[in-house]
């Protein structure tokens, strides 16, 4: 019996650049930048614009964006008046690196000033990292196995592979997944800021020479997956497939990555052995490109292991962290939509910053401006790199449909 | 500490309750906590916000038997007497 295969048809973002998935891909290749002050806020993002007042009082702020890129992609996928599937054989799997950390935050001070009596009962049931995949599946009564990921910045992707193996097996038809975050608080900026991680610069410029950390960043994406025939018999709009998924650990170090990329790279040969695919169709990478000095050069430096250097040297790579900034356990959902979208519009985002290359960085990392590219096959290929504090490392391999 | 009137209570009750959702115009002392979408977790926080206004305490047991806003209003009346 051939594997099932799983179809993305719908795609919800609410990034630094905006609501919505389109404004994503289309600001990002416009070149522009949703970073400011040295950190990628969702200052577009009106939580009463989008959600009611008792949805807004009982979730955290990531799950505010969750809720709304959902509400945009179950939209796009045609789910909105009624799911298609029993909901039973409907999943839910949410990525998030960190989970409430607003409400947490809060409460932490009322507790401290007022009091445990004073605590609320929805401190917990808001800042758990399952908040998100909860509140989902209750939105939408999604019945099917729901719960989070965390797998810090690799999270997303996770999700994503995860949720695809969930429909590979069986275990379900279709599955709500990808990714949420909103960290921007005096304690995830204090934690970064003492772990070296994060830019002093307030720049994000990945594998450019005078890069020096990552620029936080917050919001969501989400995704609707699909068993192919399934959707295929209902008449689904299919945007790409999720044709590889590849998952490994550097056992190494808590926060730093290998330095030679050997377990990313296996990661990479992985995705590409799942999709059945090879080095030389790949169109384009899209780097986890965190802009740290180390990330940037154990990320070239697995790309060049999995794919070999000379082929490596013909793909084009770029990050949309140098357009958003890091969206941690979000970043590898919002960065998995862009990917799609850029295959099927036949464009290679570029890696904004990137002014004066890193002369040990010799890769084709599309710097500043945007460029059309023609696939190699019939179909427009790519890979995803997400990487994560605790060694973990994710590749997925996606197709698009142009 | 505010004072307990009837009327004090009631606005009190009522405002608290609006903001965990309903629309105001909703929230009438006849209206049950289960048409207004207010489950056992809002009744904690406005219990917590009864005993920080009026230093009245109310324990588990005792929301647990309130159906209405009336039911709500009445109790704590009552135990500020």
């Amino acid at each position: 019996m051939s594997r099932r295969r799983v179809v993305i048809t719908g795609v919800g973002a609410v990034t630094p650049l905006g609501v919505g998935a389109d404004v994503l891909l289309r600001r990002w290749v416009a070149g522009e930048s949703g970073i400011a002050d040295g950190e990628g806020a969702c200052r577009d993002f009106v939580a009463t614009d989008h959600l009611s007042k008792k949805e807004i009082r009982r979730a955290d702020r990531f799950a505010h964006f969750a809720m709304v890129a959902a509400d945009e992609a179950l939209a796009q996928a045609g789910w909105s008046e009624q799911l298609p599937y029993p909901t039973e054989r409907i999943g839910c799997v949410l990525a998030t690196g960190i989970g409430g950390l607003n409400s947490l935050e809060a409460q932490h001070d009322v507790l401290r000033d007022e009091g445990p009596k004073a605590v609320s009962p929805l401190s917990v049931p808001l800042f758990m990292p399952n908040a998100g995949a909860g509140t989902l599946s209750m939105r939408y009564e999604l019945r099917g196995q729901s719960f989070s990921v965390a797998s810090a910045c690799a999270a997303g992707s996770h999700a994503i592979g995860v949720a695809t193996r969930m429909i590979q097996y069986g275990d379900a038809d279709a599955v709500l997944t990808g990714g949420g975050e909103a960290t921007l608080t005096p304690l995830a900026r204090a934690s970064f800021a003492s772990a070296s991680a994060m830019s002093p610069s307030g720049f994000s410029r990945p594998f450019d020479t005078r890069r020096d950390g990552f620029v936080m960043g917050e919001g969501a994406g989400i995704l609707v997956l699909e068993e192919a025939e399934a959707a295929a018999a209902r008449g689904a709009t299919v945007l790409g497939e999720v044709l590889g998924y590849g998952s490994t650990s550097d056992a190494y170090h808590l926060t730093a990555p290998e330095p030679e990329g050997r377990h990313a790279a296996e990661a990479i040969r992985l995705a590409l052995r799942d999709a059945g695919r090879e080095a030389r169709q790949i169109d384009y990478v899209n780097a986890h490109g965190t802009s740290t000095p180390i990330n940037d050069a154990s990320e070239t430096a697995a790309i060049k292991l999995a794919l070999g250097e000379q082929t490596a040297r013909a793909i084009p790579i770029s990050s949309l962290k140098s357009s958003i900034g890091h969206l941690l356990g979000a970043a590898g959902a919002v960065e998995a939509i862009a990917t799609l979208g850029a295959l099927n519009q036949g464009t290679l985002p570029p890696t904004l910053g990137l002014e004066q290359p890193d002369p040990e960085l010799d890769l084709d990392y599309v710097p500043l401006t945007a460029r059309p590219f023609a696939p190699r096959a019939e179909r427009p290929l790519a890979l995803s790199n997400s990487f994560g504090f605790g060694g973990h490392n994710v590749v997925l391999c996606l197709e698009g449909v142009a | 500490m505010a004072t307990a009137t009837p009327e004090a209570v009631e606005a009190r009750i009522v405002e608290a309750l609006a903001s965990f959702g309903p629309d105001i115009e909703q929230v009438t002392r006849d209206a049950t906590f289960e048409e207004l979408d207010i489950d056992s977790l809002d009744l904690v926080e406005l219990a917590q916000i009864v005993e920080d206004d009026y230093g009245v305490e109310l324990k588990g047991d005792d929301m647990k038997n309130l159906k209405t806003v009336g039911d709500a209003i009445e109790l704590v009346v009552a135990r500020a007497s």
